[in-house]
């Protein structure tokens, strides 16, 4: 089951090394870990999300809180999170295909950033699972490249961790 | 003043009095600044990695942090064995590294290494101080973090140019703020009722105690709760000596190398307390079939430990000291153990009246250890190595009243002769004892040099088969076939080398005379050197 951990940990060099080290050493999978600084510029925010049963999230939890420059451990509950990811997705276009990709476009709420004429450049933040929906629908015009941001998360309502 | 005068100054704030370290380029400026301070005492070690062992056994005994100082590169990588050591045991050590100038970090200079980097996974904590300004600060928060909650190595690692930086003004900071650690130490009141209930519920309770309660320093409240509640106490590695072994609630070390009569006692009980220990795989060969078999309560500092190996029915997170008197208070409740202490006074009886096979023209490190342990001091401070003689000293050696050091995490042979050495300087008028086999000895005997240098009474016992005992025993047994790359060829005549450094030397080849010779040995003036004749076909279950 994949589940989303919100670390926040103190916004220095290294610490990141050390969270992904931790990930390794102790044979935890990460699906993908995302990092920026919060509204304290002292404080970043790492989003991890792993797949894995709930005794080793605990576990990687525990070990994460065992980190000293990290602050806060949370799992933040499946339905009770906004999780958005950024994609910016390249694909071959030419006069007889840009017209099908914009539709596809449209219905899936993405947008142009940059056209050639033999390309066209989309970006989508969206959940994961519309981000793949959106990439397989662009599969058939030959995909160029892909890069995607992992998950950033925050829990629902005012609360905060 | 400039960085590395602040660094001894602040290492004279957190009470240091002793360092073990080799100089090197790098380190040069903060050696130059201790050799101001007469009142930290220095040992200089042959080998980088034996100032970890020296401050680890010093930190053990003195129940103060170890710190070791080296250079950069080799140094540093020489040190990391060290660092590991010290981590798998939870040891509190301060590690101080030089380091190239931190313009030139990541260019791949002379004797430059990232250290920080190598050593995240197997330390508590690191630092790379980058400006002079911060190592009041950092040596502040680096003792704190190696003493307060499960102890362990911190290092510091400082580039030369932050050693000769000059820095504003000098304060040490009297308190420190760090908000992502915050350890616990009281334990969870709900928790410990359940505790208590289960303890008065049980027919069959045994207490598994680690080296957790020596880290506490819950000696005394162990032996209450053991008391007063009529609960057996098995021990780890790590936590033996926690009780005398006449004891008649002690049934021994349990695990793979452990006691029969401490296995078994494992195997029958319906309630595991487990104090200050991780149930790691040589102690708990199979965690899961006891969390299935009895009910279990999980007492440790750290709460990572809490389901990592085993998922406890009742865990309790907190100082092992303060969980244990929180128990004691509430009321220990009497349990009905008489017959299930009846029926293992039976077993302990069996194993202490072992009968160990006999040689002509050699000893049994079994006997040797029960002769030795009569005749040493009630508070004696026995250091032992790894392999075959770590394990007959830990199932044989009888405890009263002192220490037994050893690696029991990371299994680091040459440990015990400069762990001894730490361990005398922080307690010099204990008797000091090092239990070795003749592989373990060779990787440490250049440390001879500093028993010399400080005239030191260290006994040693060097138990000599000529071989790597206890490797052998793996490769004799399936899936192998038979030894290979285990016999110590070529080594040199102990006595030569202990005369070399101004040691004098007895050989024990004759348990008839036995005792004499152990007396002999112990009352020698200063350190002696030991040699046990051992069968090289001596195993660990004869």
């Amino acid at each position: 089951m994949k589940q989303t951990i919100s670390v926040l940990v103190e916004n220095r060099a290294g610490v990141l090394n050390r969270i992904t080290g931790l990930f390794s050493r102790r044979a935890f999978n990460i699906d993908s870990l995302a990092v920026g600084v919060t509204d304290d510029p002292t404080v970043s925010r790492i989003t991890i999300i792993v797949d894995s049963g709930n005794n080793v999230v605990e576990q990687v939890e525990k070990q994460l809180n065992k980190l000293i420059e990290v602050i806060k451990v949370r799992t933040l509950e499946e339905n009770n999170l906004i999780g958005r990811e950024l994609m910016i997705l390249k694909v071959n276009a030419n006069n007889k295909t840009r017209q099908d990709i914009m539709t596809i476009c449209e219905i899936m709420g993405a947008k142009v950033a940059d056209i050639s004429p033999t390309s066209l450049t989309m970006e989508l933040s969206d959940t994961p699972d519309r981000l793949d929906t959106f990439q397989s629908m662009m599969r058939p015009f030959s995909i160029l490249e892909v890069a995607r941001t992992g998950v950033i998360a925050v829990q629902k309502g005012g609360g905060k961790i | 003043m400039n960085g590395a005068h602040a660094l001894i100054e602040s290492l004279l704030q957190e009470g240091v009095t002793h360092m073990f370290g080799y100089a090197g380029a790098t380190i040069c400026p903060a050696v130059d600044a201790l050799k101001e301070h007469p009142e930290i005492a220095y040992t200089l070690v042959r080998t980088e990695q034996n100032a970890g062992h020296m401050a680890s056994g010093y930190a053990r005994i003195s129940g103060k942090v170890g710190v070791c100082m080296v250079t950069s590169g080799p140094g540093a990588t020489n040190l990391i064995t060290g660092i590991a050591t010290a981590y798998m045991d939870s040891i509190p050590m301060v590690a101080i590294t030089g380091q190239v100038p931190s313009n030139l970090l990541g260019r791949d200079i002379f004797q430059e290494v990232d250290i920080t980097g190598a050593v995240a996974p197997f330390s508590k904590h690191s630092y790379l101080v980058k400006n002079a300004n911060d190592i009041p600060r950092v040596v502040k928060e680096a003792f704190h973090i190696a003493s307060t909650g499960r102890p362990g190595p911190v290092l510091i690692d400082i580039p030369i140019d932050v050693q000769e930086q000059q820095l504003k003004s000098f304060h040490y900071p009297e308190k420190v703020e760090i908000r992502g650690y915050k350890p616990s130490v009281k334990g969870n009141d709900l928790q410990i009722k359940k505790v208590v209930d289960a303890i008065a519920r049980s027919r069959q309770p045994l207490i598994c105690a680690g080296g957790g309660v020596w880290l506490a320093n819950a000696q005394a409240e162990l032996l209450e709760l053991a008391e007063s509640c009529a609960i057996p106490v098995v021990k780890t590695m790590m936590g033996i000596g926690l009780m005398p072994t006449d004891h008649p609630l002690n049934m021994g070390m349990i695990g793979a190398h452990g006691n029969h009569c401490a296995n078994q006692a494992l195997a029958r009980a319906d309630l595991l307390i487990m104090v200050g220990t991780r149930a790691a795989d040589r102690a708990m060969v199979d965690p899961r079939e006891i969390q299935r078999r009895m009910a279990t309560i999980h007492i440790d500092v750290d709460p990572a430990e809490i389901g990592k190996n085993m998922q406890a029915a009742v865990p309790l997170v907190g100082d092992v000291k303060v969980i244990l008197q929180q128990i004691l208070e509430r009321g220990a409740p009497v349990t009905d153990s008489a017959a299930w202490l009846e029926e293992l006074k039976d077993y302990r009886k069996a194993e202490l009246s072992r009968v160990f096979p006999r040689r002509e023209g050699y000893v049994f490190p079994g006997t040797v250890m029960r002769k030795l342990g009569r005749q040493l001091d009630e508070d004696a401070i026995v250091c032992v190595d790894v392999g075959q003689n770590q394990i007959f000293a830990c199932k044989y050696l009888p405890q009263k009243k002192g220490r037994l050091l050893t690696s029991g995490g990371l299994g680091t042979m040459g440990y015990s002769l400069p762990a001894a050495i730490g361990a005398k300087i922080a307690a010099p008028e204990k008797q000091t004892v090092v239990i070795c086999g003749d592989g373990s000895f060779q990787m440490a005997m250049n440390e001879l040099s500093a028993i010399r240098c400080a005239d030191m009474d260290v006994k040693i016992v060097l138990f000599r088969n000529h071989m790597l005992g206890l490797v052998r025993q793996i490769q004799c047994r399936p899936p192998y076939h038979g030894s290979f790359g285990v016999a110590l060829d070529g080594s040199p005549d102990f006595e030569t080398i202990a005369a070399a450094y101004g040691i004098p030397s007895l050989v024990a080849n004759n348990e008839d005379t036995l005792d004499e010779t152990v007396d002999q040995f112990l009352h020698t003036k200063g350190c002696c050197l030991l040699i046990c004749e051992v069968h090289p076909d001596v195993g660990t279950n004869d």
